[in-house]
């Protein structure tokens, strides 16, 4: 059965609660995973493993959170900033997140902002329905 | 030396589940200042336990090849003092686990009462995903100390051919 995108967003409030041990009034849609809501490398490993089974679906290493393999790659970054080539591959590996803003200065530094509670939601969205 | 806070495992369920057992003694002596008078073990000894419960159990899934390194304590709760002469049993699952990490839960129990509850997740350090490199050798299971650990199990689990004496 298809469900809602409130009904999501309550279970991905849940996971974010336990995995972050953050409050609930903190989980706003604009939240920036590691800015706001203080998530570190193994907390994303940990919110993917509790999606998993809180949704029951598998999601692939790099799915979700994908920005780290694009930074290992000589010919998508200079200058700390994504290449047209790196952009573009982060729009193929992020079509659940809005990346209008990001794309006028693609700074690599920004790139934990784009980890937003609604881009979990979207991609979720995606996934389940 | 390895700080160990298990004596033995007493169940093994390759990529599944363990079970070990930690018998507290006044011999341990950090038990004399923890506290005086009212010696308890501490409970970050007990999150240690487990993480070499869980963390043998992680690394055995993947044949001891990973560096398996405790990454976050995702729960740990306490409902009773433990106290020398109490036999402790430490029973871990895998949750999940992939190529680049694991997550466990786990119970601490002393005969039927409930001790503990802590979850965890561990890395498996060479698959980290910003490719930082880490020494060769495996650090982590480099000695014998923890397969001593396992003596019932490996006994099992290695062949050894029919009539022959183990190495």
């Amino acid at each position: 059965m298809a469900k809602t995108r409130d009904e999501i967003m309550e279970q991905i409030t849940e996971v974010l609660e336990d995995a972050l041990g953050v409050d609930e009034d903190e989980v706003t849609p604009q939240a920036t995973l590691m800015g706001d809501l203080g998530a570190e490398s193994i907390d994303f490993l940990d919110i993917v493993f509790r999606l998993e089974k809180a949704f029951d679906i598998k999601i692939g290493r790099e799915e979700l959170f994908p920005a780290e393999s694009l930074l290992s790659d000589g010919s998508l970054v200079s200058d700390n900033k994504l290449t047209d080539k790196g952009l573009a591959m982060l729009k193929e590996k992020m079509p659940h997140t809005d990346l209008s803003e990001f794309e006028k200065d693609p700074d690599v530094n920004k790139l934990g902002d784009l980890f937003t509670v609604d881009s979990v939601v979207n991609f979720i969205e995606q996934r389940v329905n | 030396m390895r700080w160990i806070w298990i004596d033995k495992f007493i169940d093994f369920k390759s990529g599944r589940s363990a079970s070990a057992v930690k018998n507290v003694s006044l011999a341990e002596e950090h038990l004399h200042d923890h506290f005086p008078g009212f010696p308890v073990m501490p409970e970050a000894l007990m999150i240690e336990g487990m993480a070499q419960t869980a963390g043998i159990l992680v690394g055995e899934a993947y044949q001891f090849q990973e560096k398996v390194v405790l990454a976050k304590v995702k729960k740990a709760v306490f409902f009773d003092f433990v106290r020398p002469g109490d036999s402790l049993h430490l029973d871990a699952q895998i949750e999940s686990i992939t190529p680049e990490a694991a997550s466990t839960s786990g119970k601490i129990q002393r005969q039927d009462q409930l001790i503990a509850e802590i979850d965890l997740m561990f890395s498996h350090i060479d698959q980290n995903l910003a490719g930082i490199d880490f020494p060769e050798d495996n650090f982590v299971f480099d000695d014998n100390t923890f397969k001593s650990l396992l003596r019932d199990f490996l006994t099992q689990t290695e062949s050894t051919p029919e009539g022959e004496p183990r190495a």
